[in-house]
C-alpha cells in the first residue's frame, strides 16, 4: 500500500491539568477510511484540531504526505491538501452556496492578490465549484445564500468545500451530528461513493454510519488509543465493548 | 537629576497610576463581564468632578461633596444603563462604540451649557492642604499622597471583594465565561447593573479626588479615557490585577518619561536635538509600550481565559 | 427569499445582506457633480465649501467602510492617515515643494508606509484589542505632531498656497478644487467597488464572515487584512492631501481620536458595508453639524442623543432604514 498519507506519533495535548490526548499514534494509509470513535470527551475533536493545525500539540509529530507539518499553520496544511469539515458547521453564511465553494477553488487556482476583475464571473472558478456541488448533491442550491440552507444541506456544503480543495486527506468531524435520519442516509451514500477515491478520517458517534463506512477503526478512550483494527475485530474486542461499544450497541 | 527629584517623580507617577487604576477598574469589569465597550466612561469621571464642585458650592464641605457626588454618579450611571446601555449588551462592538460616542458628545457639551466652558476649581479639605518635607528643600503636597493612599485602599478593597464574595466570584466567572454565569441561573441583568453602577462610581470617585489639583473643565475625561483603555488592553481585558499592574506601569512610564527623556537623550546626543526629540518620545512612550506588549502578547499581560 | 439573480448580485457586490439600491450611487454622484452649478445659480457660494468638506471626509469614510464593512476590521485610527497626508503636504510646502505631482504621491506613500508598519502589529490582535491598538497608534501620531515644534506644534502650520498641478495653479479656484476633490472621491469609490468584487475582495469579505473557515481552505487571513489596512491608509492619505489643500492649514487636531470616532459615525450613520452609506453618512453628519451649530453653539447636545437613537432604532444606518421603509410601503 505504500507510505501512509498521515502519520501521527506520540501526540499529547492537555488543557491545564486535563490530559486530553495522551500519546496518540495513528497511521492512515492511502485510499482508506479510518474512523475514530470514542465517548464524549475522549479527545476526538482535539485530535482533529491538531491534525488540521488549529491547536498546537504539546508533544509528538504529525507527518502529512511525507513531510513534517507539526509546526505549520492551518492554511499551509490546507494548501498541501488537508481538508476538513467542522463539528459545528463552518461556512460563510452571507455568501452564495456557489461562492463558498468557488473560494476553495480560488485558494488553489492562481493568486488571490488580484485586485481587479470580478471574481464571481471567473470561468476558472465556477465550473469546478459547481462540479463539487454536484458531487455533494446540492447543485440546485448554488445561488442561495448559504445561511438559508437547511442543516443537512449545510453539512453537504461543507463536504463540497472540502471536495473542491481536491484533498489528499479529508478530515470529517461528526458529519452526521444534528441531522435527521433521512439526511444521514444520504450523507452515508455520498461518502460511500467517495470511498476508495479519497483518504479520509471520520470522527462519528453514529455507529451504523461508522460500521457502514470505515475500513479500520481506532477507539479513543480518555485521550488514549485503546485499539486500532478492522471493524469486525474492534466490534469483537471485549475491552472495547466494556469501555464504549457496550452502551452504544444496545 | 538628583535622587530626591527622581523620588518625587516616582510619587507623581504612582499618583497618576492610581488615578488610572480607579478609572480602568470599572472599564475592565464592564468590558470583561459584559463584553461592552464604554467610551462614555471618561465623561463619567468628568461628571464626578463637576458634581463635586456643584455640591461643594451648596454646603462648602468636601466630605459632603464627595459623598453626594458619588451617589449622584451612581444614580446617573444607573439611569444611563437603564436607558441606553442595557439595550446594547447583545449588539456588536461597533454599535456600542457609536452609541457611547454619542453620549460623550452629549455630556461634554451639556456640562459646558450648565457650568460654562471656563475651568472650575474644587478646594481641597483643610486638613490636607499642606505639604510634607521629603528632603531638605523638597516639599511634596499631602493631597497627592492622599490620592495614592485612597487608590491603594480601593485596590485592596476590590481585591477582597473580587476574591472573597459571591458577587466577586460571579464577576470573575463572568469575565472568563459569561454564558456559563447566565446558565447558572444568576440574575445576569442585576449583576450587570451592579457592576456597571460600581464602575461608574469608581470613575466618579477618581474625578472627585483629582479635582482639587487640576482644573475641572469640559473634555477632561477624554484624554484620560484613552489612557485607561491603554491600561486595560496592556493588563488584559477583564483582569483587575492586570489593570492594577498596567496602571502603575503606565503612570510611572509616562511621568518619568516626560521628566527625564531630555536628560537621558543628552547622554547620547547634543542638547539641542535632545530638547526637540525628548518631548516627542516622551509623549508616545506609552503607546510604544502598548504596541510592544500587544506584539508579544496579543491578549495583554494577564489575559482572562475563555475569550 | 431572494431570487437566484438577486443572490448572485448580493454575493458578487459585497455579500451585503444590506439591501442595495443600484441607482443610489448614480444619484449621489450626479448631485455632487451639479452642486457647484446650483450654488452659482442660487448665489449660495458657501455650498461649494461645504461640498468640498463633505467630499474630503467621504474619501476617508469610504476607505474606512472598506475595512469595517467588508473586512470586519474596526479601525479607530483612520484620522491618523488623514493627518499624515495633510502633514506631508504641509511639510513639503514649508520646504518649498508645492506641486501635487510630488505631494500627492508622498502623502499616499507616507500613509501606506505607516499603515504597513503599524498594521503588522494591529492585525495580530482581534476584536476589542484591534479597536484599541489602532486608537493607540492614532494617538501616537497625534502626539508626535503636537511635538513637531518646527512645524507649529500644537498650533499647526499654515500653508502658503494650494498645491499646483505640474506648475499650473488651477486649484486656487474653489470650484476647480471642488471638482478635483470630486474626481478623487469618484476614483476612490470605483477603486473600492472593484476591490470588493475582485478575488482579493472576496477573500477579505470571507475573513469577515468566518476567518477560521478561510484559514481551513488555505488562505493566510492576516495577509489580506494587512493589505486592506494599507490600502485604506493610502486612501486616508489622499483625504489628508485634500484637507490640507482645501483649508491651507494643517494641525494635530485633524488626527485627534474624536476625528476617528466621527469617521466611524459617518460610516455607521449612512449604513456600514455599502460604500454608498459612507458618502451619505459624511454628508448627513457634516450638514447636521452645520445646521445644528446654527441653532446652538453646543450642537452636540442634540447630535449625541440622535446618534444613540440611530443605533437603538435604525439598524443598518440611514440606507438600511430607508430600504426597510420602502419594503414596508410596497
Amino acid at each position: 500500500m505504500g507510505e501512509p498519507v498521515l502519520r501521527i506519533k506520540g501526540l499529547c495535548k492537555s488543557f491545564g491539568s486535563l490530559l486530553v490526548n495522551d500519546d496518540v499514534t495513528l497511521d492512515v494509509m492511502p485510499g482508506e477510511m479510518l474512523a475514530v470513535i470514542g465517548p464524549n470527551g475522549a479527545g476526538k475533536t482535539t485530535l482533529i484540531n491538531q491534525i488540521s493545525g488549529l491547536l498546537p500539540p504539546d508533544a509528538g509529530t504529525i507527518m502529512f504526505d511525507g513531510a513534517d507539518v507539526t509546526a505549520l499553520p492551518p492554511q499551509a496544511r490546507a494548501l498541501r491538501g488537508l481538508a476538513r469539515s467542522f463539528q459545528i458547521t463552518s461556512i460563510l453564511p452571507g455568501f452564495s452556496v456557489l461562492e463558498n465553494v468557488a473560494l476553495a477553488v480560488q485558494a488553489r487556482s492562481g493568486s488571490s492578490l488580484r485586485f481587479f476583475g470580478r471574481a464571481d464571473r471567473e470561468a476558472r472558478l465556477n465550473p469546478p465549484a459547481l462540479a463539487a456541488l454536484e458531487q455533494a448533491g446540492i447543485a440546485d442550491r448554488a445561488h442561495l445564500p448559504a445561511g438559508e440552507l437547511s442543516h443537512g444541506e449545510k453539512r453537504a456544503l461543507e463536504l463540497a468545500i472540502a471536495l473542491a480543495m481536491q484533498p489528499a486527506l479529508l478530515l470529517l468531524d461528526e458529519p452526521m451530528a444534528g441531522i435527521g435520519r433521512e439526511e444521514t442516509e444520504r450523507q452515508i451514500e455520498l461518502l460511500l461513493r467517495l470511498k476508495g477515491k479519497l483518504t479520509m478520517v471520520l470522527v462519528e458517534h453514529d455507529m451504523s454510519a461508522v460500521f457502514a463506512l470505515a475500513d479500520r477503526i481506532s477507539v479513543l478512550i480518555r485521550g488514549r488509543v485503546l485499539r486500532t483494527g478492522l471493524p469486525a475485530d474492534v466490534r469483537a474486542d471485549p475491552q472495547v465493548v466494556t469501555a464504549y461499544l457496550g452502551e452504544q450497541m444496545e | 537629576m538628583t535622587a530626591t527629584l527622581f523620588f518625587v517623580q516616582v510619587l507623581n507617577g504612582l499618583q497618576l497610576g492610581v488615578l488610572l487604576f480607579l478609572i480602568a477598574a470599572g472599564l475592565t469589569l464592564v468590558f470583561g463581564v459584559m463584553d461592552f465597550i464604554n467610551l462614555a466612561h471618561g465623561v463619567q469621571y468628568m461628571l464626578g468632578a463637576y458634581l463635586a464642585v456643584a455640591f461643594y458650592g451648596v454646603v462648602g464641605n468636601f466630605l459632603f461633596a464627595l459623598i453626594m457626588a458619588l451617589l449622584a454618579s451612581l444614580a446617573f450611571g444607573l439611569l444611563l444603563e437603564f436607558l441606553v446601555f442595557r439595550h446594547l449588551y447583545e449588539r456588536d462592538h461597533l454599535d456600542q462604540v457609536i452609541a457611547t460616542f454619542g453620549i460623550i458628545l452629549f455630556l461634554n457639551h451639556a456640562v459646558r451649557m450648565v457650568w460654562g466652558a471656563a475651568p472650575l476649581t474644587l478646594p481641597m479639605p483643610d486638613a490636607f492642604t499642606g505639604s510634607v518635607l521629603l528632603a531638605p528643600g523638597q516639599l511634596y503636597p499631602v493631597w497627592r499622597l492622599v490620592i495614592i493612599a485612597s487608590g491603594i485602599a480601593v485596590a485592596g478593597g476590590l481585591y477582597l471583594l473580587v476574591t472573597h464574595t459571591r458577587i466577586g466570584m460571579l464577576v470573575r466567572a463572568g469575565a472568563t465565561n459569561a454564558r456559563m454565569v447566565s446558565a447558572l441561573g444568576v440574575n445576569i441583568k442585576r449583576l450587570f447593573m451592579i457592576v456597571f453602577g460600581f464602575g461608574t462610581m469608581l470613575a466618579g470617585f477618581a474625578g472627585v479626588m483629582i479635582a482639587p489639583i487640576i482644573s475641572v473643565e469640559p473634555g477632561m475625561g477624554t484624554n484620560i479615557l484613552i489612557l485607561a483603555f491603554v491600561v486595560i488592553v496592556i493588563g488584559g481585558i477583564g483582569s483587575i490585577r492586570g489593570a492594577f499592574v498596567a496602571a502603575l506601569l503606565i503612570g510611572l512610564v509616562d511621568t518619568l518619561g516626560r521628566s527625564f527623556s531630555i536628560d537621558v537623550l543628552r547622554l547620547v546626543m547634543a542638547p539641542s536635538p535632545a530638547r526637540t526629540v525628548g518631548p516627542a518620545i516622551a509623549s508616545i512612550l506609552i503607546y510604544v509600550l502598548m504596541a510592544i506588549v500587544l506584539f508579544l502578547r496579543p491578549a495583554g499581560l494577564f489575559p482572562a481565559r475563555g475569550r | 427569499m431572494m431570487t437566484g439573480a438577486a443572490a448572485i448580485a448580493a454575493g458578487g457586490a459585497g455579500s451585503a445582506r444590506q439591501p442595495r439600491n443600484a441607482a443610489l450611487p448614480a444619484v449621489i454622484f450626479a448631485i455632487f457633480a451639479l452642486m457647484p452649478a446650483f450654488a452659482a445659480l442660487t448665489a449660495q457660494h458657501y455650498l461649494v465649501d461645504t461640498g468640498t468638506r463633505i467630499i474630503v471626509y467621504a474619501v476617508a469614510a469610504v476607505a474606512l467602510d472598506l475595512l469595517v464593512g467588508y473586512g470586519g476590521l474596526i479601525s479607530f485610527g483612520q484620522a491618523a492617515f488623514i493627518g499624515l497626508g495633510a502633514y506631508a503636504v504641509g511639510i513639503l510646502s514649508a520646504a518649498g515643494i508645492g506641486d501635487a505631482l510630488v505631494s500627492l504621491p508622498v502623502a499616499i506613500a507616507v500613509s501606506m508606509a505607516f499603515a504597513w508598519i503599524t498594521g503588522v502589529v494591529c492585525i495580530r490582535t482581534k476584536g476589542v484589542y484591534f479597536i484599541m491598538i489602532t486608537l493607540a497608534f492614532g494617538q501616537m501620531v497625534y502626539f508626535l505632531a503636537t511635538s513637531l515644534a518646527p512645524y507649529g506644534g500644537d498650533n499647526g502650520l499654515t500653508i502658503d498656497a494650494r498645491n499646483t498641478i505640474a506648475g499650473w495653479p488651477v486649484l486656487k479656484n474653489d470650484t476647480a478644487f471642488y471638482y478635483f476633490a470630486f474626481l478623487c472621491l469618484l476614483a476612490t469609490y470605483l477603486l473600492c467597488r472593484a476591490l470588493i468584487a475582485s478575488r482579493f475582495g472576496r477573500v477579505l469579505r470571507g475573513t469577515k464572515e468566518n476567518a477560521t473557515r478561510m484559514a481551513a481552505i488555505g488562505f493566510t487571513v492576516q495577509r489580506f487584512q494587512l493589505i486592506a489596512y494599507v490600502i485604506a491608509g493610502g486612501i486616508g492619505g489622499v483625504s489628508g492631501f485634500l484637507l490640507a489643500n482645501s483649508t491651507e492649514f494643517v494641525a494635530p487636531a485633524y488626527m485627534a481620536w474624536q476625528q476617528s470616532g466621527e469617521l466611524i459615525v459617518m460610516v455607521i450613520l449612512g449604513g456600514v458595508g455599502t460604500l454608498d452609506g459612507a458618502i451619505v453618512g459624511s454628508a448627513v453628519y457634516l450638514l447636521a453639524e452645520e445646521w445644528l451649530s446654527g441653532l446652538t453653539e453646543n450642537w452636540q447636545v442634540i447630535f449625541g442623543p440622535f446618534l444613540v437613537l440611530v443605533v437603538l432604532f435604525a439598524r443598518g444606518g440611514l440606507i438600511g432604514f430607508c430600504a426597510r421603509l420602502r419594503l414596508r410601503h410596497g
